[in-house]
C-alpha cells in the first residue's frame, strides 16, 4: 500500500511545483496563449494540495494551494500581456544574473549574521558594517589603487563595528538590539561625516579600481544552442565577488555544520552554560562570531559599493542590511537557506527593476516587489509556511560563574 | 486585583533568564536617577567634540555654541520689552522676548518639525518598553499615520475644517495602532519576536509609500503643474492645525504641540493611574509572574503594541496637518523621527518626563545641526548631521549599558562610603 501511494507530503511538495509551472508557461519561451494550460495545471496543483492538506500536512498542502492559486493569476496575467512585452521584460539569464547581482551583498551579509546568532548575539547592526565596508572599501580602494587592499580595508572597518557591538553586549552585557541600534546610527554618522569630510560635494572619484569580472569563454558553445546561450548570459561575466560568495556558501556550511569550530558555535548558541562545563570559552567565541559577522558584511557593502555601483554616497546600503537579515531568518538561520532567501529577494528586485518596461505609461508599481522579501520574512516568522525557530540563547548575555 | 502578584517558581532557579526590559528599567532608576542619562549626554557630546577636533581642527567649544544658537533656544536669552498679540485675538499684552526675531524662527522650526514627533515617536518606543517589548516600528507606524492623514485629509473635501482634521487624526492614530497591532498579535499569538516583525513593517509600509506617491501611484497628485513631482496633493488649508505663532503656511507653531504635551500626560497617567497601565508594566516586569497573578500577557502584548503605534500614528498626523500638508516620496526615504524616537525612549527611560527632556534634547539638536542654521566659517554644515548622528549613536550605545551604570554607582558608593539603605 504505502509503496503505491505516494506520501501526502510529496503530493503536497508537487502541486507546489505544479503552481509554479502553471504561471512559467506562460512565459517565454514556453509562452502558452491561452489559459488553458495555467489554469489546468494551477487546478492540478489545488487539488493536490486540498488532498495533502486533508492527509495531515497542512502547511504544505495550503501552500500548495496557494501556489496554484497565484500561478492561475499569474498565468492570467502573463496570457493577457502582448508578447513583445513578456519577451521584453522576461529575459531569463538577464533576470537571474541581476538577480545575483542584487543576492551578493545579502548573501555575504545574511551569512556573517548567521555565525552571529547562531553563537547567540543578535546582530541588527548587519546594516552598519555593511555601511562600514561599503565606505572604508571604496576609500581604502581609492587610497591604495588596489581592490584587494581596499576588501581588506572594508573587513577592518566592518570588524572594528563588530568589535563596539560585542563588547558592549557580551562583555557589559547591554540589550543587544540596543547595541545594535546604537551600532547602525554610529555607523551612518562615521560614514556619512568621513565620507564629506574627505569627498566633500563632489562626490567620490570614478578612478577607483573596481572588482573585477570572471570572464567564462565558450559557455554559449555548450550543445543545446538555447542552454549554452541562457548558461553564457548568466555565468559568462560574473563578479569575482559573487563567485566568493558561492564559495562563501559552501566554506561556512562545512564550518557551521560539519567541523568542531562550527559545534561550538552552535552550542555557545543554544546552551551557553552547558558549552562553559565542557570548557568551551563562551566569550571567546561569541567575540569570533560576531567579529566574523562584521568582516563578512563589511565584504558585502564593499560589492555594492566597489564591484557594482562604483560610487559611494550617504546612507549607500539603503536597508539592504535589514533585507539580509530577513534572509537569515527566512533561510532558517541555514547557509543554503540564507542563500535561496537572497535570490528569491534578489529576484523580485530584479523583476522590480525590469518591470517599468512592461507597464505602458509611468506607474510605481514596481516599487511593490521591493516590499516582497518583508511580506514574505513576515509570513515566514509568523509560521504560516515553515515557522523560523531561532537559537535558544540568542539574545541572552551569558554571565560566567 | 485582589491577590498579590508572587513571582513563579522557576523551573530552574541556577538559571533566571535574560533580564526583562523592565527589571533593566528598575535598575536604572536604583542606580543613578537622573544622572546617569545626563553622564551619558555629557559623554556623546565629549566623544562628539574629540571627533570635531580631530577631523576639522575647530574648536568643539565653538561649534557646540554655534549648534546652540541654531537650536532657537538662545531666543530664551534675549529679554527685552515687547508687544504681542494673544493667541485668536486682536488684543496685544507685555511680553520679555521678541516674538519675530531670527531665534524665534528656529526655536519655531524645533519645535514644529522635531519636538512635536519626537514625543510621539518617543512614547511608541517608550510605551512597548514598559510591556517588556521592543518596539522598533515607530518609524512605519509614524509614516502609515502620515499616509493616512493625507488620505483622508486630501480625499474628503467637502468636510468643514475641524471635523476634517479630526477624522484624519483619528483615522492616522488607528493606522498607527493597527500596524504596530499586527506586530503585537504575532507576538501574542505565535511569539514572533517583536523586533523582527516591527522591522519588516517598518520597510513594507518604506515600499507602500514610494507606490502610493511615486508617479503614477494612487496617491500620486493629479495637479498637471506638479505631476513631475513624486508627492500627494496638498490637504485643504482649511484642516491645517492652526498655527498660533509663525508662518501658517512654513514651519509655524501649531496646536499640536498641545497634543504632544498631552500625550505626555496620558501615557503617565495611563501607566501609572489604571488597571491596563498596571498589567503592563506587571508583564513587562515579568511576564511569567504576571500570568501567574491572573494577568493575560497575550492581551497586554497587544494592547501596548497597539497603544504604542496610537502615538505614533499621531504623530504622522501632527507633521502632515500641522507643517508638511503633504507626503513626498523622498521625505519616506529621508525621514528618521521614528529611529530617532528609540533614541529619546532609551535617553528619557521610558518614563514620562524623561521622554519629555530626551526629546527637547534631540530636537535642539537635530534642529542646531540642520544645513541652515550653520555658519561654514565656524563648522561646516553637512558635517554637522552625521555629528549628530554619531551622538545619538554614543547616547544609544551608553545609555544601554547598564553594568557601565552599575559598576559607576559601585563606585560612588564606595567613594563616598555611603549606606543608608540595604541594596535591595
Amino acid at each position: 500500500m504505502t509503496a503505491r501511494i505516494p506520501a501526502p507530503r510529496t503530493v503536497g511538495i508537487a502541486g507546489i511545483v505544479l503552481g509554479l509551472v502553471a504561471f512559467w508557461v506562460a512565459l517565454p519561451p514556453v509562452e502558452a496563449r491561452s489559459l488553458f494550460w495555467p489554469a489546468l495545471l494551477g487546478i492540478i496543483a489545488v487539488a493536490a494540495g486540498i488532498w495533502a492538506a486533508s492527509r495531515g500536512v497542512r502547511r504544505v498542502g495550503l501552500g500548495a494551494v496557494a501556489v496554484g492559486v497565484l500561478g492561475i493569476g499569474f498565468g492570467l496575467l502573463a496570457t493577457r500581456s502582448s508578447v513583445t512585452h513578456l519577451d521584453t521584460v522576461v529575459v531569463w539569464s538577464a533576470l537571474l544574473a541581476s538577480a545575483l547581482r542584487y543576492a551578493t551583498p545579502l548573501t555575504f551579509a545574511a551569512i556573517g549574521g548567521m555565525f552571529s546568532e547562531r553563537s547567540g548575539v543578535v546582530n541588527i547592526g548587519l546594516e552598519g558594517m555593511m555601511l562600514m565596508g561599503a565606505f572604508f572599501g571604496f576609500w581604502g580602494a581609492d587610497k591604495t589603487d588596489s581592490w584587494a587592499l581596499g576588501l581588506l580595508i572594508a573587513m577592518a572597518g566592518g570588524c572594528a563595528l563588530a568589535l563596539v557591538h560585542a563588547f558592549f553586549s557580551i562583555h557589559l552585557r547591554s540589550d543587544q538590539i540596543v547595541t545594535g541600534t546604537a551600532v547602525n546610527f554610529l555607523a551612518l554618522g562615521i560614514t556619512g561625516y568621513f565620507f564629506v569630510h574627505i569627498y566633500g560635494e563632489q562626490g567620490t572619484p570614478t578612478d577607483v579600481p573596481s572588482i573585477p569580472s570572471v570572464n567564462i569563454g565558450g559557455l554559449d558553445r555548450i550543445p543545446p544552442s538555447g542552454l549554452g546561450n541562457f548558461l553564457d548570459g548568466i555565468f559568462g561575466e560574473m563578479n569575482l565577488m559573487i563567485w566568493l560568495s558561492f564559495a562563501l556558501i559552501v566554506v561556512s556550511y562545512v564550518v557551521m555544520f560539519r567541523t568542531p569550530i562550527g559545534l561550538r558555535i552552535r552550542a555557545v548558541g543554544e546552551h551557553p552554560k552547558a558549552a562553559d562545563t565542557v570548557g568551551i570559552s563562551v566569550y571567546r567565541v561569541r567575540y569570533l562570531a560576531v567579529l566574523t559577522s562584521g568582516a563578512l558584511a563589511a565584504l558585502g557593502g564593499a560589492y555594492l559599493s566597489v564591484g557594482f555601483l562604483h560610487l559611494f554616497d550617504q546612507n549607500l546600503t539603503g536597508g539592504r542590511g535589514f533585507i539580509a537579515l530577513a534572509a537569515l531568518i527566512f533561510g532558517k538561520w541555514r547557509p543554503f537557506g540564507a542563500f535561496s532567501a537572497a535570490l528569491l529577494f534578489g529576484f523580485s528586485s530584479a523583476l522590480g527593476d525590469r518591470l517599468p518596461d512592461y507597464f505602458a505609461q509611468a506607474s510605481s508599481a514596481p516599487q511593490l516587489f521591493n516590499a516582497l522579501p518583508y511580506v514574505l520574512t513576515l509570513i515566514a516568522v509568523a509560521g504560516v509556511i515553515g515557522r523560523s525557530i531561532p537559537p535558544a540563547a540568542i539574545g541572552r548575555p551569558y554571565v560566567k560563574q | 486585583m485582589t491577590e498579590t502578584v508572587e513571582p513563579a517558581a522557576s523551573p530552574n532557579p541556577e538559571q533566571p533568564g535574560p533580564p526583562s526590559v523592565a527589571s533593566r528599567l528598575a535598575l536604572y532608576q536604583r542606580a543613578g536617577g537622573i544622572a546617569t542619562p545626563l553622564v551619558t549626554t555629557l559623554f556623546a557630546f565629549f566623544v562628539g567634540g574629540l571627533v570635531v577636533l580631530a577631523t576639522t581642527h575647530k574648536n568643539p567649544l565653538n561649534t557646540y555654541r554655534e549648534i546652540f544658537n541654531g537650536t532657537g533656544l538662545s531666543w530664551f536669552l534675549h529679554v527685552g520689552s515687547y508687544k504681542v498679540g494673544l493667541p485668536f485675538t486682536d488684543s496685544k499684552v507685555w511680553f520679555p522676548w521678541d516674538t519675530h526675531a531670527r531665534a524665534a524662527e528656529n526655536l519655531q522650526f524645533m519645535l514644529v518639525v522635531w519636538l512635536v514627533p519626537l514625543i510621539l515617536t518617543g512614547l511608541a518606543v517608550a510605551f512597548a518598553f514598559r510591556c517588556g517589548l521592543f518596539n522598533i516600528g515607530g518609524q512605519g507606524q509614524y509614516l502609515a499615520g502620515a499616509f493616512v492623514a493625507v488620505w483622508v485629509g486630501t480625499s474628503f473635501t467637502g468636510m468643514a475644517g475641524a471635523p476634517h482634521a479630526l477624522l484624519a487624526i483619528v483615522a492616522a492614530a488607528i493606522a498607527g495602532a493597527v500596524l504596530a497591532g499586527i506586530a503585537g498579535l504575532l507576538k501574542a499569538t505565535v511569539g514572533a519576536h517583536e523586533v523582527i516583525t516591527t522591522i519588516m513593517l517598518n520597510w513594507i509600509v518604506i515600499w507602500s509609500g514610494k507606490y502610493l506617491f511615486g508617479f503614477g501611484g494612487p496617491l500620486q497628485n493629479d495637479d498637471p503643474l506638479r505631476s513631475s513631482l513624486a508627492q500627494s496633493n496638498d490637504v485643504p488649508e482649511n484642516a491645517w492645525l492652526k498655527v498660533f505663532w509663525g508662518d501658517a503656511g512654513f514651519q509655524g507653531l501649531h496646536v499640536g504641540i498641545f497634543l504632544s504635551v498631552a500625550a505626555l500626560v496620558v501615557y503617565w497617567a495611563v501607566l501609572n493611574r489604571t488597571t491596563l497601565g498596571y498589567q503592563v508594566r506587571a508583564v513587562g516586569f515579568n511576564p511569567e509572574a504576571a500570568r501567574y497573578g491572573g494577568i493575560s500577557v497575550a492581551k497586554n502584548y497587544f494592547l501596548a503594541m497597539a497603544i504604542a503605534g496610537t502615538f505614533a500614528g499621531l504623530g504622522g498626523a501632527m507633521d502632515v496637518l500641522g507643517w508638511q500638508h503633504k507626503v513626498a516620496v523622498s521625505d519616506i526615504e529621508t525621514s528618521g523621527v521614528g529611529f530617532v524616537g528609540i533614541a529619546v525612549a532609551l535617553l528619557g527611560r521610558n518614563t514620562a518626563v524623561g521622554v519629555g527632556l530626551a526629546s527637547l534634547l534631540f530636537a535642539a539638536l537635530l534642529t542646531g545641526t540642520s544645513q541652515r542654521n550653520l555658519d561654514p566659517s565656524v563648522f561646516p554644515p553637512e558635517l554637522a548631521d552625521n555629528l549628530t548622528l554619531m551622538i545619538q549613536g554614543l547616547v544609544v550605545l551608553f545609555v544601554g549599558a547598564d553594568v557601565i551604570v552599575l559598576y559607576l554607582w559601585q563606585v560612588r558608593r564606595s567613594i563616598f562610603g555611603r549606606r543608608k539603605r540595604a541594596p535591595t
